[in-house]
Order: C-alpha cells, then structure tokens, then sequence
C-alpha cells in the first residue's frame, strides 16, 4: 500500500467537546454547573469572562435563559482558573475574587450591583443607601429595578437590600421566602428585622457613643438593649444631634 | 464552501457551527499529525476557531462572503502554531509514545506509529507532507497558508515522503 494512501488515512472523527468549547470561547453559547446553596440547588452560568448569572435549578432554566440573554445554554465546566471560587462566592453571598460578566447591564445597574456586593453578610441595607452610596440619592426607584433584575443572586447579594419601610420586600430568585431562609442562613434575623419595621424604625442610637446605625449594622447590635434608642428617620437622629455610624453609613 | 461563506455573511453566530462542524475535523487532525500532540492539536483547534470568529465579526458580509474558508483557517492556526511552539522551544521536545492513555477519542489504526515516522522529519516537511497528504491540499494552498514559495513547499513534501519511506523499510 503507497504512503500517501496510508497518510490520507490518518485522521479520525472530531474530539468530544471541542464544539462546545469553541461556542462557549465565541461566546455562541454560555456553559452552566449545578451547585448548592442556602436555599437549595442552583444553576451558576458562565462564560469565559466570568459568572453571568446564577438561577434556580428547576426543569424551566433553560429557557428562562434563552429568553433573557438569547443565547444557548450548554453543560460544562467553568474556566479551571476561578471554577474553584463558586462555591465559596455563593456561601459568602459576594463574588471576592470571581470575576463576574455583566456586560447585559447598563453602566449605572453595574455601579448598584457592585454596591450591592459590599454589604457585609447578615446585614441588610434600604434601597436608599445603594442609591446614596452610588451618588445618585433621588434615583431610589432606579436602584430599585436595577436590583430587583440583577442576573447573578446570592453572588451578588440582592437579598441585603431592603424596602425603604424596612421591610424584607420581593426577592427575583424563587420568590420572597428564598430572601427570609437566605437572611436566616446568614444571621440577619429576619423576623426581628420585620419587627422593627412594623415600629417604624429606621435607625437605632447608641446612647453612650452618639452614634446611629442601621438596625443591623454590627456596631449597634453590640450595644445592650439598655443603651439604644429608636428613631423613625435618619433626620430624626439628626434632630436629636446624633452622628452617622461610620461603619454602616445610614441612609433610609 | 461557498454555501457555508453565503451563510456566515447572512448570519454569523448561526452558521458558524457548520462551520466547525465541517472544517474542523481535517483542521484538528492536520494539527494532530504537525504538532504530534493530542491536547495542544485540540487547544490550537479551539483557538483557531474563535480567533477567526471573532475575526469575522468585525467583516462586512461582502468579504465574508469572499472568503477562502480553508486557507484563511489554517493561515491562523499556522500563526498560532508558530507562537505555541515558541512558548515551548525552552522545554525539551519529547515524543509521547504512549498513546493517548485512557483518551476517549480512537486513534486511527496505526496513528502512534505514523506519529513517530513523521517526528523523524523536519518541521516544514512534516507540516508539507500532512497538509499535502492527510488534509488534502494542493501545493498552491499550502504555499499560501505557510508563507513559503510553491517550488520549495513541493520540494519538502517530495523530500519529506521518501524520508518516511526509508523509515518503514528501516522497521
């Protein structure tokens, strides 16, 4: 038999998953894992930039992923390099150093989410903090739906934050019991925290140091009970000549 | 080919895999018999695709639709062939001779030895000889895509066939 006959002969069928990599490097389609968390399974979506969503792993993602982003959804392994970050962001509620693509969001949903990010675990804030912290202090109902559309839950925390009343509010992922089991799970005591809410309170002072704190900034909750007072607003406190926690920073 | 090119200007991220599905078995196994490695075969395979995808996305459709599918392909994985083996000229080059251990892929019959008779020849005949002989293309291709004159590409493909030859009667 010649050479070339033999040579001609030398190749064999294309390697398993090399499509698939090419489409999720093209960025033709997102790859997803399954992980736990706090309020179950979930799906954690990903391309090469980074994590672009996180979803309930239901039988319907698929499809509330193709309507959203319009793009395909394939079973794969997250890049080795930060693969090993998701469980840790997840169980932290924040992404640390996992790079996340939101890319979909305009540039001021972005500022939110990563202000959103900053909220220190088993501490909630008021929408009118995120909108105070990004500067822009009147766009409350704009921080409002940037929040309530942030497509990476859990690992950009949106369960912190809070109706205005200081009530618990609505939660994207799975409904408004998800948000109460995620603040439980992560010690924000969700029924006190709708406590003081149905008093109107806002922001609580710590008699011997001057200072008010958001209800669950840890520095207040450190104060015996004895010590704190309560107050409606944050122009209350003012009025009565307290200065803002550094720590918490209250707005309402 | 050009039913693939008129695609792809119509609309690219749908025609695309088409296009990976047809060019890339003869790309990644061409890549296969040059490089002599399974796994950067397939990573160059990878990366050809989405550096020309990428590519084509900044094209108009008029020259998308001009295109020389196949040469324009392997002229990006030649340039980053050229970079990989850069990368890994300071490490000493090593012929695997175990085959693809535990590799879910099936060689073709006889590959781990063709690989080892095509190791003994010279970067550009071995790249001649596979691109002639096991992807197929005619010496006009393969000038275009290596960078090198017809008369010299025809040369090392001749030279680089009996240098095989002799090795199977060495065996």
């Amino acid at each position: 038999m010649s050479i070339e006959r033999d040579l001609a002969r030398l190749s064999g069928e294309l390697p398993s998953g090399l499509s698939e990599g090419v489409a999720l490097g093209t960025g033709l389609a997102d790859g997803f894992d399954l992980y736990e968390s706090a309020i179950g399974q979930v799906v954690v979506i990903f391309n090469t930039l980074g994590v672009s969503s996180v979803d309930i792993a239901d039988d319907r993602f698929p499809e509330r992923h193709t309507e959203r982003f319009r793009r395909a959804l394939l079973r794969a392994e997250a890049p080795s390099v930060w693969r090993g970050l998701i469980p840790e962001a997840i169980e932290r509620g924040s992404p640390g150093r996992l790079p996340v693509d939101l890319r979909p969001v305009t540039d001021f949903q972005q500022q939110v989410l990563l202000t959103t990010a900053t909220i220190p675990k088993g501490e909630v804030r008021p929408y009118g903090w995120v909108a105070r912290e990004v500067h822009r202090p009147n766009a409350v109902r704009a921080v409002g739906s940037a929040v309530a559309r942030n497509p990476i839950p859990l690992i950009i925390p949106c369960h912190r934050v809070v109706r205005t009343d200081g009530h618990i509010g609505n939660y994207s992922l799975g409904g408004p019991h998800n948000k109460i089991d995620l603040l439980e799970h992560e010690g924000a005591d969700p029924e006190r925290l709708e406590t003081l809410a149905a008093r109107h309170v806002r922001v609580r002072a710590d008699n011997a140091s001057g200072r008010y704190c958001l209800p669950t900034c840890g520095v207040i909750r450190s104060v015996p009970p004895a010590r704190v007072t309560d107050f409606r607003s944050v122009a209350q406190a003012e009025g009565s000549g307290l200065d803002p926690c550094p720590v918490c920073r209250p707005a309402d | 080919m050009d039913d693939l090119t008129e695609a792809l200007s119509a609309d690219l991220g749908t025609a695309f895999p088409t296009v990976v599905e047809v060019m890339g078995k003869p790309l990644f196994w061409g890549l296969r018999r040059i490089c002599g490695d399974h796994q950067e075969a397939e990573d160059l395979t990878q990366e050809t695709f989405i550096r020309a995808y990428r590519a084509l996305e900044g094209f108009e459709p008029e020259r998308i639709r001009e295109l020389q599918l196949r040469p324009w392909l392997w002229t990006i994985a030649m340039n980053l062939g050229r970079n990989h083996l850069r990368d890994r000229s300071r490490r000493p080059i090593y012929v695997e001779m175990t085959t693809e251990v535990g590799h879910e892929d099936p060689e073709p019959v006889d590959g781990a030895a063709w690989d080892r008779r095509l190791s003994g020849l010279s970067e550009s005949q071995r790249t001649a000889v596979v691109l002639r002989h096991v992807v197929g293309m005619g010496i006009f291709e393969i000038a275009e895509v290596t960078g090198r004159p017809e008369g010299t590409v025809k040369a090392d493909v001749s030279r680089g066939l009996s240098r095989l030859r002799k090795a199977l009667e060495a065996e």
